[in-house]
């Protein structure tokens, strides 16, 4: 009895730890940013625009297509199960590549290699689409990016990338999302740059963007060149901001304004 | 097929109110926005949603080009009987789309 008790008090101990841990993660996610209208049109799966891409991105899911003639089931089954934490984990190395590829890469090398299918268009609503559909099934789960020396260097590139100046401005990521973040610019207010939603469903956009979509708009704020399509630059700064948002729960498909 | 996305409730008590959200993957290009080619982008939006309760009107409206893409409309009708509701959008370019949901009044 008295053990059982000592085992209860020391769960209590363990979650009040974890909740002040939780409670004292200076980390936000955008979605704290928005207002209570967005956040529960981001909270109901039937009011977030972003969901019917999840729902043609299922219907993909099971299409047989290629010359294997083969769907994302029938080699992976059940997404719930066979994708649970997937999303999390990406940016990440996976085969045949020796190198890290975002998740829509991922997804496009088994259109290739394993459904002998044309890849998909790149930030194109199929593949959107097929990546909120993957992305849901982690849903509420810590950002977990691999420990591998591979994606180490590309994060590393991309926190150099972060703080560095550029564009007419002068201004680095950092100069909004850490020192500014919280402040306004101008209607906005500046989240501090998490990427725990995408894709997300933007108001302005009318459309599901991705990441990289994102971060194109913030590098034309700052009056800075955006890297052309596929440039090493965007992943990079994908694998840094995963990796300063680990442990985070994943809270897409997001809505943000 | 098109693609839609409905919440309403599966029961009600007669003379309740219900609210029924239904949201509908569609561009609703203005018709005045020019394409990559500099050409105007023909209008493509949804024109008329509506929703019958057994076949008697419950709900219409007309929607403008100034609605956004991937329009979400909500509205409240009272409890009448068991059976089906269709929600039905139609709109340019001959787009029609049908939902069908059944409700038991208890
Ligand atoms: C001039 C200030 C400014 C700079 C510099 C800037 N951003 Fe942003 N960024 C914003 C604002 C403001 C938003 C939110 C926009 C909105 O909600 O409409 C935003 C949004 C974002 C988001 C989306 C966060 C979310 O919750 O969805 C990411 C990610 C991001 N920025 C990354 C970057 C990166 C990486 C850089 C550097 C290449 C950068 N930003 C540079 C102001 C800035
Ligand atoms: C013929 C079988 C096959 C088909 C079809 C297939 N995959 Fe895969 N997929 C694999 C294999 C095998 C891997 C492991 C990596 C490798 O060896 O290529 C994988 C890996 C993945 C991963 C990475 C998982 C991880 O844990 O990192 C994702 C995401 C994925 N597939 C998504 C899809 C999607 C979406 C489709 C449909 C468009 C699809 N796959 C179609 C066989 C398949």
């Amino acid at each position: 009895m008295i053990r059982l008790r000592l085992a209860v008090a020391l769960a209590g101990v363990f979650c009040a730890s974890l909740a002040v841990a939780q409670a004292t993660d200076p980390r936000r996610s955008g979605y704290l940013e928005m207002g209570p209208a967005l956040q529960k049109m981001q909270d109901d799966d039937t009011a977030n625009p972003a969901m019917l891409f999840v729902q043609a991105g299922a219907a993909t899911w099971a299409e047989k297509v290629g010359t294997a003639g083969k769907s994302c089931a029938d080699c992976h089954g059940d997404a719930a199960v066979s994708m649970r934490g997937v999303a999390a984990r990406y940016p990440a190395v996976t085969p045949p590549l020796d190198r890290p590829v975002d998740l829509g890469r991922r997804i496009n090398l088994c259109r290739t290699t394993h459904q002998q299918a044309p890849a998909l268009e790149a930030e194109g609503n199929d593949l959107l689409a097929l990546s909120a559909f993957v992305t849901l099934q982690s849903r509420g789960l810590p950002i977990a990016p691999p420990e591998d020396s591979k994606l180490a260097a590309m994060q590393a590139q991309g926190a150099d990338l972060y703080k560095r100046r550029q564009g007419q401005l002068n201004l680095s990521c950092a100069s909004c999302h850490d020192d500014n973040a919280g402040r306004k610019l101008a209607g906005a207010t500046i989240p501090q740059a998490h990427p725990t939603g995408y894709p997300i469903y933007r108001l302005e956009w009318q459309a599901l963007g991705s990441l990289k979509r994102r971060l194109r708009n913030c590098l034309v704020g700052m009056r800075a060149e955006p890297w052309e399509e596929g440039a090493a630059e965007y992943l990079a700064l994908e694998a840094y901001l995963m990796d300063r948002a680990r442990g985070m729960p994943l809270d897409a498909p997001g809505v943000r304004p | 097929m098109a693609n839609v996305l409905v919440n309403a409730p599966k029961t009600a008590k007669k003379g309740d109110t219900v609210e029924i959200k239904a949201l509908i993957m569609h561009p609703m290009e203005t018709g005045f926005r020019p394409g990559a080619n500099g050409r105007i982008i023909p209008r493509n939006i949804v024109e008329e949603f509506s929703a019958t309760w057994n076949g008697r009107e419950v709900f219409r409206m007309k929607m403008s080009p100034a609605i956004a893409a991937n329009p979400f409309v909500s509205f409240f009708t009272a409890a009448t009987e068991s059976g089906t509701i269709v929600l039905r959008w139609s709109g340019d370019e001959g787009f029609v789309a049908e939902h069908r949901i059944a409700i038991t009044v208890t």
